[in-house]
């Protein structure tokens, strides 16, 4: 606002004491302030578009004369690759491919996301235990990874440690239920049968109830002060209603275990090295960055709060849990979201190691004679539509947790 | 009451406030209390001590006894300069003399600046013990980077590299400074100087650096160019004139959206079509430069704008009072003050671009990991797994280098007393 107050008095003044009052003087255009910020930004305006006229002139004088196209059509054409691990097969169109990548993209952000918050929030907790041990530990599983460039995190999970294990053939299941090789990573997974319908409304139904018991037990607590044991009320109601449905249903859902043949797995839920590897790096680095902020949300909770929680009796656990770390979550909320920005936007480095996200595709559609320019640009937004969306989370959050002043 | 008489002139001095005594634990007593003071926290001393006993092992003989470090002791020039000719390596001596010498007079006029205001706080001075503490890490990576070398030469010129810069630093000290931004003038005429020493006057262009010394450029010369970049985007994101503030500030949130490969990308592959016909295409690392220079401005310019932000309204309104231009405003009054707020976070991101230079791997230069993972498919080395070797190597040096860094920006942030007001 610093050229604001200049609607400047001497004009005014000038007229005042030339002795005409009745006429008010008006200063010259050349030297009216009002126009001279609208003539300014004009100019400035004139002058950014001018500058992208002029790329944007030269961008396509130059696609011509390579005779490369100028328009988004490519998004339309055959892809000419297949996709690994998806349904996604050569002959369909290169947006169809983007699509897929930004499936795996987002499997990665979001998965990456809940777990280095958890193992973030472990860690920062870690870093202030009255353990000496423990706080060490954290300490130096901070500095050692919060410091090294995240790509040598993510080549180093694929080339030095996931693509040296075992091969499949040489016996690396685990109690038959965890399958570790160079092929990647098999967890059991839940299969789905018959029946499912009747179940999923069984378990909603279930569902209901347990809240209905929740709400209930609050409301009892509130009124009369006897223990509420909601959670375990909740969960018990949610144990045996699951238990009697998965029953009455027919069993709807089974248990896929890996099984092993010599050169492939069968059944679970399998990770390939690939995606292994970027979801390890990109945990382990950002669980780092947030356990810095989540330490640093602690210390700024008055200490004056958890020596009231602790003059009240309440235990280590329960001061932590019902004083200290509501206070430090609603301090910490926008850097936690910062990191969940940078999460999402280095899952980008998957192409280093060929993991298909969006990245990958983009690189891919431009070796095989796509347009650099557009589809980078597509690519992109793509990602802008992701912080965005991450972005209008986190601020809905906040939004929430804020603490409301007058 | 009573007949003590309160001289109402004086007040009674505050007694300070007593701090518990201070107890020195012995070993027992000290691991009884930090160790083992409950049976939860005895389990995890236990556990915790199990597992990082395996750790210590495990990295201790892949170090000692597993890795194959002859990689790294035949290919150490390879890392640090790559295809750098040899024969004008006296070149890049030179310029870490040039840089030893200004960085230490630098640091040395600072210093004395802060000494003499410490005098003044009566605060402690540092001791010696801090400083080989606070060059602990950088010492680290010097030591290693010798003993791989493994060459008397080497070793002596680096001493003396270290000798110019404590000289110099004394020097520093010594001489009056009468404007104290003269030190950080004098970092810049450095760096630039180092930079003229490799490539004028017959020598190298920076196409043809490689290894450490492209790293280093690439962070150097992004932060130094995207500074006054990003300092103008945050003055614009602040100004008064809406246009002004809608260029600057869409600039600033496209970019920070995106993640930096795309526009490494967009520079690497599409650059050239943006540019008039008929010019030449610029080099790789001209373009890298490019890319990272315009994603870091918008960072840096973030930072700014939170130290705009810190400056109290009224200094503003006071350099108003006195009749200073707007621009005289912001030059003398605002930046400075806004500046010297976020040295701090400004270390910060030239930590994460010196890390994220490792990205330009991806569209091909051969920087530091490059070269580590070139160096593996020589034909002595070829197909013998030893890409983890390098790796690590690679991973000491950024983070020797950014873990340094990190603690002198923490100290920064101490002795600025940020955030403390």
């Amino acid at each position: 606002m610093r050229g604001g107050g200049a609607r400047r008095r001497p004009a005014l003044l000038r007229s005042v004491s030339a002795a005409t009052p009745t006429v008010q003087a008006r200063p010259p255009l050349w030297r009216n302030v009002r126009v001279l910020r609208w003539a300014f930004q004009a100019v400035f305006l004139l002058g950014v578009a001018l500058f992208l006229l002029y790329l944007w002139g030269n961008l396509t004088g130059n696609l011509e004369r390579l005779g490369i196209r100028t328009d988004f059509r490519y998004l339309r054409q055959p892809a000419g690759f297949a996709i690994p691990d998806s349904d996604f097969r050569s002959s369909q169109n290169v947006f169809q491919a983007l699509l897929v990548g930004a499936k795996n993209t987002a499997t990665v952000a979001f998965l990456g996301i809940l777990l280095a918050t958890l193992l973030g929030v472990i860690v920062g907790v870690a870093r202030l235990s009255t353990n000496w041990l423990v706080r060490r530990t954290a300490a130096l599983y901070v500095e050692s990874l919060r410091n090294v460039p995240v790509l040598i995190i993510i080549i180093f999970w694929w080339a030095g440690i996931l693509l040296r294990l075992p091969p499949l053939d040489e016996g690396s299941d685990v109690f038959g239920v965890l399958s570790i090789s160079n092929r990647g990573l098999v967890l059991p997974s839940l299969e789905r049968t018959s029946g499912i319908g009747v179940f999923l409304v069984a378990l909603a139904l279930t569902a209901a109830a347990a809240a209905a018991v929740a709400v209930w037990r609050t409301r009892r607590f509130d009124a009369t002060g006897e223990p509420h044991r909601r959670v375990l009320w909740a969960g018990g109601v949610l144990l045996v209603g699951l238990t009697l449905a998965f029953l009455a249903s027919g069993r709807p859902l089974g248990l896929s275990l890996p099984e092993q043949s010599q050169f492939s797995t069968a059944g679970g839920f399998r990770f390939n090295p690939e995606f292994a590897a970027l979801l390890i790096a990109l945990v382990l680095y950002t669980a780092s960055h947030i356990a810095e902020i989540v330490r640093g949300s602690i210390l700024a909770v008055s200490s004056g709060q958890s020596e009231a929680a602790s003059a009240l009796g309440l235990s280590g656990f329960q001061r932590l849990r019902y004083v200290v770390l509501p206070q430090a979550f609603r301090i910490s909320v926008p850097p936690v979201g910062n990191q969940y920005l940078n999460l999402t936007k280095n899952s980008s480095l998957g192409i280093a190691i060929g993991y298909y996200e969006m990245t990958r595709v983009t690189g891919i559609s431009i070796s095989q004679g796509g347009p650099a320019p557009q589809a980078i640009l597509v690519l992109m937004l793509f990602y802008l539509c992701f912080s965005l969306f991450i972005a209008l989370v986190t601020g809905l959050i906040n939004r929430r947790l804020e603490i409301k002043a007058r | 009451m009573s007949g003590v008489r309160v001289d109402l002139q004086e007040p009674l001095p505050v007694p300070e406030p007593e701090g518990p005594p201070l107890r020195r634990l012995d070993a027992r007593e000290w691991a009884r209390e930090n160790l083992f003071s409950s049976k939860l926290n005895g389990l995890l001393t236990v556990v915790f001590g199990l597992l990082l006993a395996w750790v210590a092992y495990r990295v201790l003989r892949f170090v000692v006894v597993d890795a194959r470090w002859e990689i790294i002791e035949r290919n150490i020039t390879n890392l640090l300069v790559y295809q750098f000719p040899r024969g004008e390596l006296w070149r890049v001596w030179a310029a870490l003399y040039v840089l030893a010498a200004s960085v230490g007079f630098g640091v040395g006029a600072a210093g004395r600046r802060k000494a003499l205001a410490a005098a003044e706080d009566g605060a402690p001075a540092a001791g010696r013990s801090q400083v080989v503490r606070r060059v602990g890490p950088l010492l680290a990576l010097v030591v290693v980077l010798l003993a791989f070398a493994q060459s008397l030469a080497a070793t002596l010129l680096v001493a003396g590299v270290a000798a110019t810069a404590v000289g110099f630093r004394v020097v520093g000290q010594r001489v009056p400074l009468r404007r104290a931004r003269l030190a950080s003038v004098l970092v810049l005429v450095g760096i630039v100087a180092a930079y003229l020493t490799i490539t004028a006057f017959g020598g190298v262009p920076r196409d043809r650096w490689g290894g450490l010394l492209l790293t280093a450029f690439l962070a150097i010369g992004g932060i130094v160019i995207s500074f006054p970049l990003g300092v103008l985007l945050a003055l614009g994101r602040r100004s008064s004139f809406p246009a002004v503030r809608i260029v600057c500030t869409a600039y600033i949130e496209l970019i920070r959206g995106v993640p930096l490969i795309t526009i490494l990308f967009m520079s690497a592959f599409a650059l050239g079509f943006f540019l008039p016909p008929g010019s030449e295409r610029p080099s790789a690392v001209t373009r890298a430069l490019v890319a990272l220079v315009l994603f870091t401005a918008a960072y840096v310019a973030e930072i700014v704008r939170g130290g705009l932000q810190g400056v109290p309204r009224g200094q503003l309104e006071a350099a108003q009072a006195i009749g200073l231009s707007p621009l005289k405003t912001t030059r003398l009054i605002v930046l400075p003050q806004a500046l010297r707020n976020v040295i701090p976070a400004l270390v910060g991101q030239f930590i994460s671009l010196f890390k994220d230079t490792s990205l330009v791997f991806i569209v091909g230069l051969t920087e530091l990991l490059a070269v580590a993972q070139n160096i593996t498919k020589q034909s002595d080395f070829v197909a013998q797994g030893l890409f983890v070797e390098t790796l690590i190597f690679a991973a000491f040096v950024y983070w020797a280098g950014s873990y340094w860094m990190s603690r002198e920006s923490q100290r920064l942030e101490t002795r600025l007393g940020v955030g403390t007001r």
